[in-house]
């Protein structure tokens, strides 16, 4: 069970003068469990999901993220773990470390990159969070050793060559992407389109989700995964989504300005962010008050608490 | 040390030994490029009189013509030291019998044979030892089925003696006559090496001629000359060079390419080549199509620090078709001057050019282009599409397409984009566990996508590889 926990988190944005977006920030978020960022445009839930991926836009002032593993967690990892291996403060790990530890980010507007297939891109990923993982967790000693052989020869080639030792074999990546697809819905097509390019609005956000399915994240961050989709894609993308929780225990951290989402993906909690700070935190009935009554009670009692 | 080894040695200090005594070492001694010069080449290949003849009048016109100095944001030629390039020939033709060792590579280039992951036969053929057998076993099972078809595929000095009347004919006279350009004159004065391709009527070469091994086991690809005849109806792939670097000591390159498409016959050019740093290439390539022959140019410019390339198809007969698929690279210090040229000279003809570009660290890259389309040309139709894609703020990128439109009934496009490679491209593959680098290169790949296909696989594989390194700034 990986616990994701953020604490007085502040950020602005990277560059002289930036603005400050995230003003102390808290939050914790533990596989199997599903929690909905609720809160108006503007509020900072973009841009929390963003710094919690590493997003070089943004610079982090003050707080932390820190991502806590167990036993479970690291069970395929072929190494002596101290417990150092189990804390991992995110903030100072690069965006890819931070995928290779289990955190997923999908994204509103999805990246659309010409040329790369999505099974040439999805076994990468695959293999360059392996890859990462073993990093990550060896000994110091041994890095220094592996180092060598890392500069040997090339890793999987682009044109989608045969896998090196330790590489998921072409075989076995059918395999689980056929389950995860057959799961979402999809279409096996798909794999041979470049990756988002064309797709449309409801394709693009099945497919961050698929993603997530095959990576396997400990903790899935969804920025408006529900926006422009229509009920017979909501549905499919939620089925998605409450898979990844079923069956994989992700645990979700779902930003919508919706309840409709909600519906299909219910959550365990439900929290307010306004002008980056989550203000009031519930279970699910609060994002049928909030549905119902819009955010300016939620403003009045922050205001009247300060 | 191998007594194969030894014996080059050998060979190679008694060739020096003997060199002082012959009377042509007067001429390495010259400086600039003279009719001695060219002598001597011509004679050193036993070629006929009017092979001869050629040379010096192409010298001649080279001597005539002022060096490219003007146009709009061309690359700076002044290094090219004409004074310097003849010294220089000497050894070239000395490394024919494969003198050169692996050994005597710089550095840089083994490594990036070593990277490039080329087997020890090839590395051997590519440095010009032990090619003679290795390249004769792959040349000598294909040259048999080709000849029962009469296809003919051999070195371009050999064929000048072989197949005398077919080069007479074509040989720089209507496809790149060497008053075509100052290096087209100078390639026509001292040209050596290349291959010669010819393919009968209705006949279809299904493998692709690959010169991968002989260019390069003669160790003079720097001024190759290509022939390629389709006549009526025939198709051939041709794949020249290869994509490892070429090492010479040279630092000039200006080689020839002229292309003979046949009624109805398909010919596909396909070259991947990377130059070393110091190299200024500067090639004259052309086709000629004639009533629906169809032309396809694919090729990946790498490496050299200045290239300025321009293949040219001139759709002669109605209803010819052109097209072309270019990639250029340019990193830090380099000047990538490449584009594409169709002349629509008859009606109904069709051309597509799909150019991508990418630079990096302080790199430039430049698309020149040119359509004409002749009076008269009706119905015939051109696109164009360029694409940049730049690193960072240092480099830049340039799209000069020139469209001479002389005739009312056509279709025409253009269209060019130029974008710094997304920052929010690389974060959400990072997001996905790739490290930058790799992020980067995911995104190249993909930009060069479109030729990657049209190639062989292993050609493929060598071109993605290449990139890679030119992006890790691995290659020499």
């Amino acid at each position: 069970m990986a616990t994701l926990e953020i604490n007085d988190l502040r950020a602005r944005v990277a560059e002289e003068g930036g603005e400050r977006i995230l003003r102390g920030v808290d939050l914790t978020v533990e596989s199997g469990d599903i929690h909905a960022l609720m809160g108006p445009n503007g509020s900072g839930k973009s841009t929390l999901a963003k710094v919690i991926a590493g997003h070089p836009a943004y610079e982090v002032t003050d707080g932390s993220i820190s991502l806590h593993l167990d036993e479970e967690d690291v069970a395929d990892v072929d190494a002596d773990l101290d417990d150092e291996d189990y804390h991992w403060e995110l903030l100072e790990l690069e965006p890819n470390e931070r995928a290779a530890l289990g955190i997923f980010l999908g994204f509103q507007y999805p990246a659309e990159i010409e040329g790369v297939t999505m099974t040439n891109f999805l076994r990468q990923a695959l293999n360059a969070k392996a890859d990462e993982r073993e990093e990550l967790f060896e000994d110091e000693d041994e890095e220094s050793a592996e180092a060598d052989e890392d500069d040997e020869g090339y890793e999987t080639s682009p044109m989608e060559g045969p896998a090196d030792d330790g590489e998921i074999g072409v075989a076995e990546f059918q395999e689980i992407l056929s389950e995860k697809m057959e799961l979402l819905d999809m279409d096996e097509k798909f794999m041979q389109r470049y990756l988002n390019a064309g797709f449309s609005g409801g394709e693009k956000k099945q497919n961050e989700v698929l993603q997530a399915a095959m990576l396997e994240p400990s903790v899935a961050v969804l920025d408006e995964i529900d926006s422009g989709l229509d009920i017979d894609r909501l549905k499919d993308v939620s089925k998605g989504i409450n898979a990844l929780r079923d069956e994989q225990g992700t645990g979700i951290l779902q930003i919508t300005h919706y309840q409709r989402i909600l519906d299909y993906v219910e959550p365990d909690h439900v929290h307010v962010m306004l002008d980056g700070e989550v203000v009031k935190s519930g279970g699910a009935e609060l994002a049928e008050k909030l549905e119902d009554e819009g955010y300016d009670w939620v403003r009045e009692d922050a205001f009247e608490a300060a | 040390m191998s007594s194969q080894q030894d014996d080059l040695k050998e060979t190679d200090t008694e060739a020096r030994f003997e060199f002082k005594k012959e009377e042509k070492s007067a001429f390495k001694s010259e400086k600039g490029l003279t009719e001695e010069t060219v002598r001597v080449i011509s004679e050193d290949k036993d070629e006929p009189e009017w092979m001869l003849e050629r040379r010096l009048r192409a010298l001649e016109q080279f001597q005539e013509m002022p060096m490219p100095t003007d146009w709009p944001g061309q690359p700076d030629l002044s290094e090219v030291d004409i004074d310097e390039i003849v010294p220089y020939i000497r050894p070239d033709i000395e490394t024919r019998g494969g003198a050169d060792s692996w050994e005597d590579l710089p550095e840089e280039i083994q490594d990036t044979f070593d990277k490039l992951g080329i087997p020890e036969a090839e590395k051997n053929a590519l440095s010009g030892v032990g090619a003679q057998y290795e390249s004769e076993i792959v040349y000598q099972n294909m040259q048999e089925r080709w000849e029962e078809k009469g296809v003919i595929f051999c070195d371009m000095d050999k064929a000048v003696q072989e197949h005398e009347e077919i080069v007479r004919e074509h040989f720089m006279t209507k496809c790149v006559p060497p008053s075509d350009n100052k290096f087209a004159a100078l390639h026509g004065a001292i040209w050596s090496g290349g291959s010669f391709v010819y393919v009968p009527e209705n006949t279809t070469v299904e493998m692709p001629v690959q010169a991968y091994f002989r260019m390069n086991s003669e160790g003079m690809g720097q001024f190759e000359h290509t022939l390629i005849i389709a006549e009526e109806g025939s198709e051939v792939h041709y794949i020249e060079g290869c994509s490892a670097p070429k090492y010479s000591a040279f630092n000039l390159h200006s080689g020839g390419v002229e292309v003979f498409v046949g009624e109805d016959a398909h010919v596909q050019y396909s070259t991947v080549q990377n130059w070393s740093k110091n190299t200024y290439n500067l090639n004259t390539k052309r086709a000629i199509a004639e009533k629906g022959g169809r032309m396809e140019w694919i090729s990946g410019s790498m490496g050299s620090k200045a290239t300025m390339l321009y293949p040219s198809t001139i759709l002669k007969g109605r209803g010819a078709s052109d097209n072309h698929i270019t990639i250029a690279f340019a990193g830090e210090g380099q000047d990538i001057d490449t584009g594409a040229k169709v002349y629509h000279n008859a009606p109904n003809t069709k051309s597509t050019v799909e150019s991508k570009s990418i630079a990096k660290d302080g790199g430039r890259t430049n698309y020149r282009g040119l359509v004409h389309i002749a009076d008269g040309a009706e119905n015939s139709s051109t696109a164009v599409e360029c694409d940049a894609l730049m690193f960072d703020n240092e480099s830049t990128s340039d799209t000069m397409p020139y469209m001479e439109i002389n005739e009312s009934k056509v279709d025409v496009a253009h269209e060019a984009t130029v974008g710094k490679i997304g920052d929010e491209d690389i974060f959400y593959l990072q997001s996905r566990g790739l490290d930058d680098d790799d992020a980067k290169q995911m995104i190249v790949s993909g930009f060069i996508e479109p030729i990657t296909e049209e190639l062989p696989i292993e050609y493929a594989v060598e071109l993605n590889r290449l990139v890679e390194l030119e992006m890790e700034g691995s290659l020499g």
